[in-house]
């Protein structure tokens, strides 16, 4: 076993996949020469050539429907865009033709493709900062992917490279544990120990679908992916003193989303929080709240909460910004809440 | 005008090629008015955009590529899947909603496609495919398997974001592909004038240091002519071409749209300039083809279309549930 961080082990998934099957092929912009804006794709190209790595012009609907040409020819495609906000350039290519066109055509088309994306909110300003899962998971056909560690991304990416159809990948910027260009040294969040994790060297998959629970408790479930799993084992540590064991659910993808494992940890604690970073209305928070209060209704104690960001685009101050999303004090807050009853 | 009235220059071609031709122009032709007809007496699924007077370039430009090379269409496509020979029954009973469609029922007139034909689809949002041919030409350069990618698309598609970045990264990578602009005057009911700063679409090949060509769209020889070379030296590596092929949208937009925006001399004139008519008068006076071989063809395509539509009629509904098999792609990848 060695210790990787996030983005060493997506690099990983990518260059042994790329290895295995040379139907892989990496576009976007800076991913070849310069690397990758978080240097997930430092040395790919060194080792695979132009014409397996592919830095694109700044056309993201343009390299965007290139790889879904790409899909639909016999390769296997990974897009990457710098930052998650630059994804709606290309909605298009993405909801109108990557993710319909195999219901379109009744069932020929295979569209294997993977979009990488960092998300998250990390002091940029509110176009290099928005969570975009709840757009993709809002769009039939295609699956969403949200790791909160090293292992899990290893693991569900080398899933998502061998999925038939179109995957969105989001990697949160907070857990890469690199160094955005010029931006000096890793951002890392307090409620993360150390962003490095065991990683086996082969390549294995975690299949996509398969929620994990990262910590156990029979006092509440809390559910939350990315950067807000953190947050909330950091909220269950805090409330541990208190003799509250909270269960902390991965859904890890959040299509296709694991509710059973949801519903059955809610049995045994009644009660319900759900975490996310995207903004609350008509969100993640919202559909798993809502497929927890309907699954769960015989089983639940309290109303479900909810902790997700405030409706507004991401503000620029770094006490703005911490204020518009969820804080392990806000998780804390919604499980007090949702034990007040007892 | 004048750039439509070019002659047709026969030299060197097999007179099987220019029957076929004609031939897939009067399949396009007939399965659109009979589609038409259809529309107009009976209650049909969804709606409909025909090419009348536009089989030309469809039938021109596939008629130069090989089978195994790769188109993508618009919302405006029939022509372009009958010319790639996409199953005449299989189209028509897509238009009926069966099951027994080319896309099972699921995708319509606006989103035809046939992976085995090459067809990768014809796509419902104005300039979509150009990006997504161009990266089916990526893919046939990675893969180094000398197909070359063509993407059709409308006047009104050149004035879209993904024109510009598509062509730009073509060109920039020499990929082989080709993209036919069929100008036929009218982005629904907007002019070229009204639209773009150039009229001459094929001029804006010099942003991108390619070859642009306008083409006299109702001459399939022309047409044929120009994709052959576009074809060749995007096999040869020297990258893509556009071809800007004028025409003329002789019927409405969609369906029984009447067009009261455009002049009726002008609908005149151009009815006049028919490809398909005009094909034919050069192949009688060039001796190329008898009257009589001329209708047999068209005896043969009426009786290919009329049973195209007793297949579909005769076809099963699509089951309510269907779509759930086609959402997402579960079947177990090696």
């Amino acid at each position: 076993m060695r210790e990787l961080s996030m983005m060493e082990a997506i690099r990983e998934a990518i260059l042994q996949e790329m290895r295995n099957d040379s139907r892989v092929l990496l576009l976007g912009e800076d991913v070849g020469k310069f690397g990758g804006a978080f240097h997930v794709t430092y040395g790919l190209l060194d080792e695979f050539g132009p014409k397996r790595v592919w830095d694109t012009p700044i056309s993201e609907a343009g390299f965007m429907g290139m790889g879904v040409g790409a899909a639909l020819t016999g390769l296997r495609p990974i897009v990457e865009f710098q930052y998650a906000d630059f994804i709606f350039c290309a909605m298009d290519q993405i909801v109108n033709q990557a993710a319909k066109l195999r219901l379109m055509s009744g069932g020929q088309a295979c569209v294997p493709i993977v979009i990488r994306a960092p998300q998250g909110a990390t002091g940029r300003g509110a176009q290099h900062s928005q969570s975009v899962e709840a757009w993709f998971m809002h769009t039939p056909g295609m699956k969403v992917v949200v790791p909160s560690n090293p292992y899990d991304a290893k693991g569900l990416l080398v899933s998502a490279l061998r999925d038939n159809n179109p995957v969105l990948f989001l990697e949160h910027k907070m857990l890469y544990g690199s160094a955005s260009p010029g931006g000096g040294k890793a951002l890392v969040d307090p409620s993360i120990g150390s962003l490095g994790r065991d990683v086996p060297e082969e390549p294995y998959t975690i299949p996509l679908g398969e929620a994990d629970i990262k910590r156990a408790g029979h006092h509440v479930t809390v559910v939350a992916t990315m950067l807000m799993v953190h947050r909330s084992l950091a909220a269950a540590d805090e409330l541990l003193a208190e003799g509250i064991e909270v269960e902390v659910i991965d859904p890890r993808t959040l299509v296709p989303l694991d509710i059973d494992t949801i519903l059955a940890s809610v049995r045994r604690t009644h009660r319900a929080v759900v975490v996310s970073e995207d903004v609350g209305r008509a969100g993640v928070g919202a559909e798993l709240a809502a497929l927890i209060s309907h699954g769960g209704f015989d089983d639940l104690d309290a109303p479900v909460e909810r902790v997700c960001a405030d409706s507004t685009p991401i503000p620029f101050a770094p006490a703005a910004q911490d204020h518009a999303i969820p804080s392990r004090a806000d998780i804390v807050q919604a499980i007090r809440r949702a034990l007040s009853d007892e | 005008m004048d750039r439509i009235s070019e002659p047709f220059d026969f030299t060197g071609l097999e007179t099987e090629l220019l029957l076929e031709m004609y031939r897939r122009m009067l399949q396009a032709r007939e399965f659109e008015e009979q589609l038409y007809y259809l529309f107009l007496t009976r209650s049909m699924p969804g709606t409909m955009h025909q090419a009348t007077g536009q089989e030309a370039v469809a039938v021109g430009v596939i008629s130069a590529l090989n089978q195994d090379d790769y188109v993508t269409s618009t919302h405006r496509g029939h022509a372009h899947s009958i010319a790639k020979g996409v199953d005449l029954k299989a189209m028509m009973a897509e238009m009926f909603a069966k099951r027994a469609g080319v896309c099972k029922g699921m995708g319509g007139s606006m989103h035809l496609c046939d992976f085995s034909k090459g067809m990768l689809g014809a796509f419902g949002i104005v300039g979509a495919g150009i990006p997504i041919a161009t990266g089916a030409a990526i893919s046939a350069y990675v893969r180094d398997s000398g197909q070359v990618a063509v993407s059709f698309f409308g006047d009104g598609a050149v004035n879209a974001g993904v024109f510009h970045e598509a062509l730009n990264m073509a060109a920039l990578w020499k990929l082989p592909a080709i993209f036919v602009c069929e100008n036929n005057q009218f982005a629904l009911s907007m002019t070229i004038e009204e639209s773009s700063a150039v009229e001459n679409l094929a001029s804006r090949a010099c942003a991108y240091d390619i070859p642009g060509q306008q083409v006299d769209g109702n001459n399939v020889v022309a047409v044929y002519r120009a994709a052959k070379i576009a074809a060749e030296r995007a096999r040869a590596g020297e990258g893509p071409t556009l071809l800007e092929c004028l025409t003329y949208r002789i019927r409405g937009h969609a369906r029984f749209e009447a067009a009261h925006y455009r002049d009726t001399k002008e609908v005149e004139t151009w009815k006049q300039l028919d490809p398909i008519r005009r094909f034919g008068e050069a192949l009688l006076n060039h001796n190329l083809a008898s009257q009589a071989q001329l209708e047999h063809i068209q005896t043969t395509v009426e009786g290919e279309i009329e049973a195209a539509i007793e297949f579909a009629e005769a076809s099963p509904e699509v089951a309510a549930e269907d779509y759930l098999l086609y959402i997402t792609d579960e079947a177990s990848h090696a």
